[in-house]
């Protein structure tokens, strides 16, 4: 599937920016919505974010996104750390024309799991090579809204005047974007 | 002899169909889903060795003796409950035959919950106090009161009533009792008791959620001004159990100051309750600043700073390194 992913063209966001672009959010919710119900209260779109939701089924059409986005992801496995990553996020992450576009993640999760607490923002931020940049339980509290919604203006503010970085982070872009040039 | 607790709801329903289960069918993903996270999570209390805490145990007061052993009975009344009657009464409500099956797995953790706490008992303590705790928690009026509360839900009419009753139990109305454990293990006091609750919490969280989910599944069906009836009806049940938990925990708790500590990780947890059955948290941030401390025995990266958002500069971190399973990722 990834062989054609460059020539994909990019899928239409769930919300779109109301004002000029300063960047995207990716997410991913199962069917108890509670991440969707956060994304819904930060009201990004907004903020001049396009949000794109990422599908549940493997018969849903996947997404192709080709440009700067930090991705959101609730923590699965019930306390199971090698179990954490939702496999629609894998996937997703999987084709390399999806993977170098990524610049951050928050991650939600549930303390009553222990070391596992928020385990997919910590697998993706390590594996990626981008920053950790937040993390909530379930669908979020207000405060939690409120610091996202601040915290994604300035990153995004950040990102643009290159002052976002983290070890490896540049080395997995380019080897990133030249996996996506090879396929 | 004690008689059991639960009264058969009349006419007693225990299938309406006569049909088999058939698992490779599924009507809800969520059922498959959540039965391989229990099973998988499945423990037993005697792998955890309570003995090594002996030593620890005989080191506390005698106050912090009756104490622990009051908040294990309240522990273990609620899981008899939860256990024998909750999440048996939830099965004639259920969707589908995988729902059905969930919540007999849920009743059966329950049974091993409640058991759990006799097996702490019997490592550390003695017949006589352990015949004590029991009496107390069978005069103790608020715990008492907030058994009946629930009970008589689930012997109501109303299953979505029941779902909410059940999400509460199992997401809010222990934590008053889990807070000691976690107390207790940040002090570095009966650390293998807080491994058996832990993985008792973590069972909760999976029983509330699914719970929580399966009661907003059913609201789809009602109509809007329904709907709105049962979100009141939620927050005015939340509020009854909460200041009943006030008191619950004053009763308990006051002796040894730990009162106001207590209170912070009620409203954290019955925030996430109501998160639970998809509602908004009620209690505000300053209300649920739980003590570090017992967030960390909750949860050990709880406290690392992970809200680089709310930091000066641009300094971004990485997330630490998780072994997940690779076969699903191409990279």
């Amino acid at each position: 599937m990834s062989t054609e992913a460059n020539e994909q063209a990019s899928s239409e966001p769930e919300y779109a920016a109301q004002t000029k672009a300063i960047g995207s959010v990716v997410y991913f919710s199962s069917v108890s919505q509670n991440t969707a119900r956060f994304i819904a209260n930060c009201e990004l779109d907004k903020l001049g974010m396009n949000v794109y939701r990422l599908p549940l089924r493997r018969s849903d059409p996947a997404v192709h996104i080709h440009e700067p986005y930090v991705l959101v992801v609730p923590t699965y496995g019930g306390g199971n750390p090698k179990k954490a990553v939702p496999m629609q996020v894998k996937q997703f992450l999987n084709d390399p024309a999806n993977r170098m576009w990524i610049r951050g993640v928050i991650a939600s999760g549930n303390t009553n799991f222990g070391e596992a607490y928020c385990a997919a923002g910590d697998a993706i931020s390590a594996k990626c090579h981008i920053p950790y940049l937040y993390r909530f339980e379930l669908m979020g509290t207000p405060e939690d809204v409120q610091a996202v919604q601040r915290g994604l203006v300035k990153f995004f503010a950040d990102l643009t005047a290159g002052k976002v970085d983290v070890p490896g982070m540049q080395e997995a872009i380019k080897a990133n974007e030249q996996r996506a040039l090879v396929h | 002899m004690v008689p059991p607790i639960s009264v058969p709801r009349k006419p007693l329903k225990l299938i309406d169909r006569v049909s088999a289960i058939n698992w490779n069918r599924l009507e809800d993903e969520k059922d498959l889903e959540v039965w391989d996270r229990l099973t998988g999570n499945f423990w037993l209390p005697e792998k955890v060795p309570v003995s090594n805490d002996i030593p620890s145990w005989q080191r506390l007061s005698e106050a912090e003796h009756t104490l622990t052993m009051r908040v294990f009975t309240g522990l273990t009344l609620l899981d008899t409950i939860q256990g024998t009657v909750g999440a048996v009464s939830l099965i004639p409500d259920a969707l589908t035959p995988h729902e059905e099956a969930v919540y007999t797995n849920i009743a059966f953790m329950e049974s091993v919950h409640a058991k759990s706490y006799s097996s702490i008992f019997s490592t550390l303590c003695s017949t006589k106090e352990i015949d004590a705790a029991f009496s107390w928690s069978e005069e103790n009026e608020f715990l008492q009161k907030k058994a009946q509360i629930v009970l008589d839900y689930y012997e109501g009419d109303n299953p979505y009533k029941r779902k909410v009753a059940s999400t509460l139990l199992e997401s809010f109305l222990f934590y008053s009792g889990f807070y000691l454990p976690m107390y207790f293990s940040a002090h570095a006091k009966l650390t293998n008791t807080a491994d058996v609750i832990r993985l008792i919490i973590r069972d909760e969280a999976v029983h509330g959620y699914y719970i929580g989910y399966k009661y907003q599944k059913g609201l789809e069906q009602l109509t809007q001004p329904e709907r709105d009836s049962m979100q009141d009806y939620t927050y005015d049940l939340l509020n009854e159990l909460y200041d009943n938990e006030e008191q619950y925990t004053t009763s308990l708790y006051s002796e040894v100051g730990l009162v106001e500590d207590v209170e912070k990780f009620l409203r954290y947890n019955a925030n996430k309750a109501l998160m639970n059955l998809g509602y908004p948290a009620l209690f505000p941030a300053e209300a649920t600043d739980v003590n570090p401390a017992i967030l960390a025995s909750l949860s050990p990266n709880a406290d690392e700073n992970h809200d680089f958002f709310s930091g000066s500069g641009s300094s971004y971190v990485m997330g630490k390194a998780v072994e997940t399973d690779d076969d699903d990722w191409d990279f």
